[in-house]
């Protein structure tokens, strides 16, 4: 186990390292060049130069990375571009909010998702089913931008229950969080219907059957634990998909995350920040993956760690 | 001693218009209350030698002052902390004498050390002000660094004297700029590279909050040194907003202004509603929209392609695409800018005529081109009515559609044949007319990564640029505007450019927002000058 813990934990440097490399690369050969953003129109060549010099632009790709990689290695992620300020400190102020709509948003997916697998695998077949089936599709392929601001225009707008986007209160979290959970339910549920069919099939099911249990009894003690955790575990793997939707559903709702931050970032080509916002996100999604790893076989001891 | 005599009447007749003209506040205005502005992007700096964007120039402006400011919506100078200038005879020597007993937010009084610390702060290189430029003519300007500009020297405590290297008419204009604030040394040392979050100057407001992502609230400076403003006592910029939310959210009663203006897929929805088309002030922009002609690259290299090309676009069109919030251009300068040629009808819509153009150039045929446009909307959509104009006269463009960073760099090195501003279009940094053409059609602007995307360059017009600018003196001022319109005209009979369209301003305000209409369409403090509006409850 600690074996595995420590290739794990190297594995995960390693991935780490290559996703700082392409980053560094992608936004090196960009046909856009930072100073020019920096410097504004009104700059002669001599500022322009001047600010290359200055940021240490003007040095080879290497020299540039190296020097990035030294200073992140000692904690320092380097100041933005344009705001001056320093990138830890930005991602910090934003972290909290990002962190906290993932936890709603993971909340709302689980609490829909695995409902609507669980009915749709009893009556599987029947039109309940097929309807859950196909909301589900429609969850999934429904664009965020769309759903987010049809939530925001019925239950904000017209309705009045949740204010028209911002931070800070409770009612705050609620739509952001289902927004994002919508997508995600509509992956459970088609999860939690298979592995619960499944689990339905098995024979140790029909043991139960056979002594003449109730069926609330058979699914509620005997199938539901055995094939909703198979579906928790995947909770690890889900903040790679939710890094992607945060970026649509943080702008939409005004709400200051990471995301936010990122979109932000990329339009003013704001190097400093944009390699610190995916080296975050490409952290917490190494660690989720590690996580729903280690998880794995305290669910289903089938599972060994080698 | 007959000379010095006649020199001093010269000094005196300069230093009149300084107290001619001032403003009288709204007679109903009342003190107090708070308003809630929005925008989508957090602020990026409030270090006005750092701040450059349409966003953070408003808000610099309240927190600071510079020398000169100007008359609350329009394009008239006044004096801000100086009390009054002279000019010497020559143009060269420009003196203010400051107000006594303005202060910091800090409580510290301004002096001269405190202007001439600024103007070394912003053209030190290593300060990396994207504003540096602006003061090129000042003496010594070439060498600034750590040891400041020898142009500038402190007379007395309230006396700055500033030698120029050159005349330059538009000096005044530049100690107007946000770049030219004055800020005390003691807080620029002690916040180092966060002055931009911990601004102080002498403006009518402070900041008092900023979380980072969230929101900012500047708070009225009591102790402003114009008597009787600001009027409001707080200011919310709730940042992270989309426009369609704050729109709603306005609808709603919860917002004031959105920063970022009316929603392009709301404009009609509201302008068709009587009751929310009240609520929108519209007012003219320092802004010009253009398809740049790349005259390095064939075919535009022939003055008669340009010249096809202006008469091929159907700029009624365009208007029409984006709901008629601007109106067609007939040259560089926008119809609000001093030196806009009156009278002048452009290249007028003749696709025929362009076409017996193009065949005298020997394309009769047509041919391929590249038209370069940023990706968002409606640019794409104005690219396509382009392009399908180009076609009616048999030039096939294919629509390069980009980052706008990526436009702006292609634009720079010269590789692109022809690009659509949209987005990225010309707005004046300040309104006088020599503003439109150095960066973007003079000889320096055509330099690699320059902002000449034509890299158009006429030594002759630069020549006239240059005398133009050296009519320094205010009385002179109408012939300086006629020769830079004699500039735009000579512009325009080469076609570097196709000017497509100067953009109008649509302010949206809440009920409660008092103050006349100019000032939320004030030319200078986009959205709204916050110094001068007020609430009604």
């Amino acid at each position: 186990m600690a074996a595995y813990l420590l290739r794990r934990l190297i594995q995960s440097a390693l991935i780490l390292l290559g996703v700082s490399f392409i980053t560094f690369f992608l936004l090196y050969v960009l046909p856009a060049d930072p100073v020019r953003q920096i410097a504004g129109r009104s700059a002669t060549a001599e500022t322009v130069e001047n600010i290359r010099e200055q940021l240490g632009l003007d040095k080879p790709f290497i020299v540039q990375y190296a020097r990035y990689l030294g200073a992140l290695v000692q904690g320092d992620m380097g100041r933005s571009y344009l705001q001056k300020t320093e990138v830890a400190e930005l991602i910090q102020s934003r972290l909290p909010a990002t962190l906290l709509l993932m936890a709603g948003a993971i909340f709302c997916e689980l609490v829909l998702g695995l409902t609507m697998g669980i009915v749709a695998a009893l009556w599987r077949g029947k039109a309940l089913d097929q309807t859950l089936m196909v909301t589900s599709f429609v969850t999934v392929s429904a664009p965020q931008f769309v759903v987010s601001l049809l939530l925001l225009y019925i239950f904000a707008v017209k309705l009045g229950w949740f204010p028209i986007g911002g931070y800070g209160t409770f009612a705050h979290l609620v739509l952001p969080a289902v927004t994002l959970g919508i997508l995600g339910s509509g992956w459970y549920s088609r999860m939690m219907r298979s592995s619960m069919v499944d689990v339905l099939r098995a024979d140790y099911i029909r043991t139960a059957r056979a002594k003449g249990l109730t069926r609330a009894r058979i699914v509620l003690r005997h199938a539901l634990p055995n094939a909703i955790l198979p579906v928790i575990a995947m909770i690890g793997i889900d903040i790679g998909v939710f890094m992607g939707g945060i970026v649509v559903v943080e702008s939409v709702f005004g709400w200051p995350g990471i995301g936010q931050l990122a979109w932000q970032a990329i339009q003013r080509v704001d190097i400093p920040i944009i390699m610190g916002v995916t080296l975050v996100s490409a952290f917490a999604i190494v660690l989720g993956n590690l996580l729903a790893d280690l998880v794995a076989p305290l669910i289903d001891p089938r599972i060994r760690l080698r | 001693m007959k000379k010095l005599l006649a020199s001093t009447a010269v000094v005196l007749a300069l230093a009149l218009p300084v107290l001619a003209q001032d403003y009288t506040p709204d007679a109903n205005a009342k003190p107090g209350g708070t308003i809630t502005i929005t925008y989508k992007d957090d602020v990026a700096t409030l270090d006005p030698a750092i701040g450059y964007d349409w966003q953070n120039w408003s808000m610099i402006k309240s927190l600071f002052d510079g020398l000169m400011d100007y008359v609350p919506g329009t394009t008239t100078l006044r004096p801000g902390l100086a009390e009054s200038y002279e000019i010497s005879p020559d143009g060269l020597v420009y003196t203010f004498k400051l107000r006594a007993g303005v202060k910091f937010h800090n409580g510290r009084e301004m002096t001269a050390e405190d202007v001439k610390y600024s103007l070394d702060r912003v053209t030190n290189p290593e300060t990396q002000s994207p504003g540096a430029g602006f003061f090129g003519s000042i003496a010594g300007f070439e060498n600034a660094g750590p040891g400041g500009l020898s142009g500038v020297e402190v007379v007395d405590p309230l006396t700055v004297k500033i030698t120029l290297s050159r005349p330059d008419a538009t000096f005044l204009h530049v100690m107007a700029l946000n770049f030219a604030s004055v800020v005390p040394k003691e807080a620029v040392d002690e916040a180092g590279a966060d002055f931009g979050k911990k601004p102080v100057g002498t403006g009518a407001y402070k900041l008092a909050e900023w979380t980072l992502g969230q929101r900012l609230v500047f708070e009225k400076n009591a102790d402003y040194w114009r008597p009787g403003v600001p009027f409001l006592d707080s200011i919310v910029f709730e940042v992270g907003q989309e426009p369609v939310v704050a729109l709603l959210r306005l609808q709603n009663g919860e917002v004031d202004v959105p920063g970022d203006g009316i929603p392009p897929a709301k404009f009609t929805e509201v302008m068709s509603d009587p009751a929310q088309a009240e609520r929108v002030v519209i007012g003219g922009q320092l802004h010009t929209g253009y398809i740049t002609l790349n005259v390095g690259i064939a075919p535009f290299d022939k003055v008669e392609v340009r010249k096809a090309i202006n008469m091929a676009i159907n700029k009624d069109r365009i208007v029409q695409i984006i709901n008629g919030r601007a109106v067609p251009a007939t040259q560089p300068l926008p119809p609000s800018m001093p030196g806009y040629t009156e009278g002048y009808a452009g290249y007028a819509y003749d696709p025929e005529g362009a076409k017996a153009l193009l065949a005298e150039a020997g394309l009769a045929d047509g041919f391929e081109t590249e038209l370069y446009v940023m990706n968002t909307d409606p640019n794409p959509r104005i690219a396509q009515a382009i392009q399908q104009d180009l076609a009616a006269i048999g030039i096939t463009a294919t629509i390069q559609n980009l980052a706008s960073a990526n436009v702006i760099e292609a634009g720079g090195a010269g590789t692109a044949p022809m690009i659509w501003s949209g987005g990225m279009g010309w707005i004046a940094d300040f309104p006088d007319p020599s503003n439109f053409y150095g960066p973007i059609l003079g000889c320096a602007g055509a330099a690699p990564g320059g902002w000449n995307w034509s890299k158009f360059c006429d030594e002759g017009l630069d020549a006239k640029a240059v005398a133009a600018d050296s009519m320094f003196d205010p009385t002179k001022s109408a012939e300086r505007l006629a020769a830079w319109s004699d500039v735009y005209m000579g512009v325009m009979e080469q076609a570097p450019w196709v000017p497509v369209f100067n953009e109008e301003r649509y302010t949206m305000k809440s009920e409660r927002m008092g103050g006349e209409d100019a000032l939320y369409v004030d030319p200078v403090s986009i959205p709204v000058n916050y110094d001068y509006v007020w609430v009604k409850q």
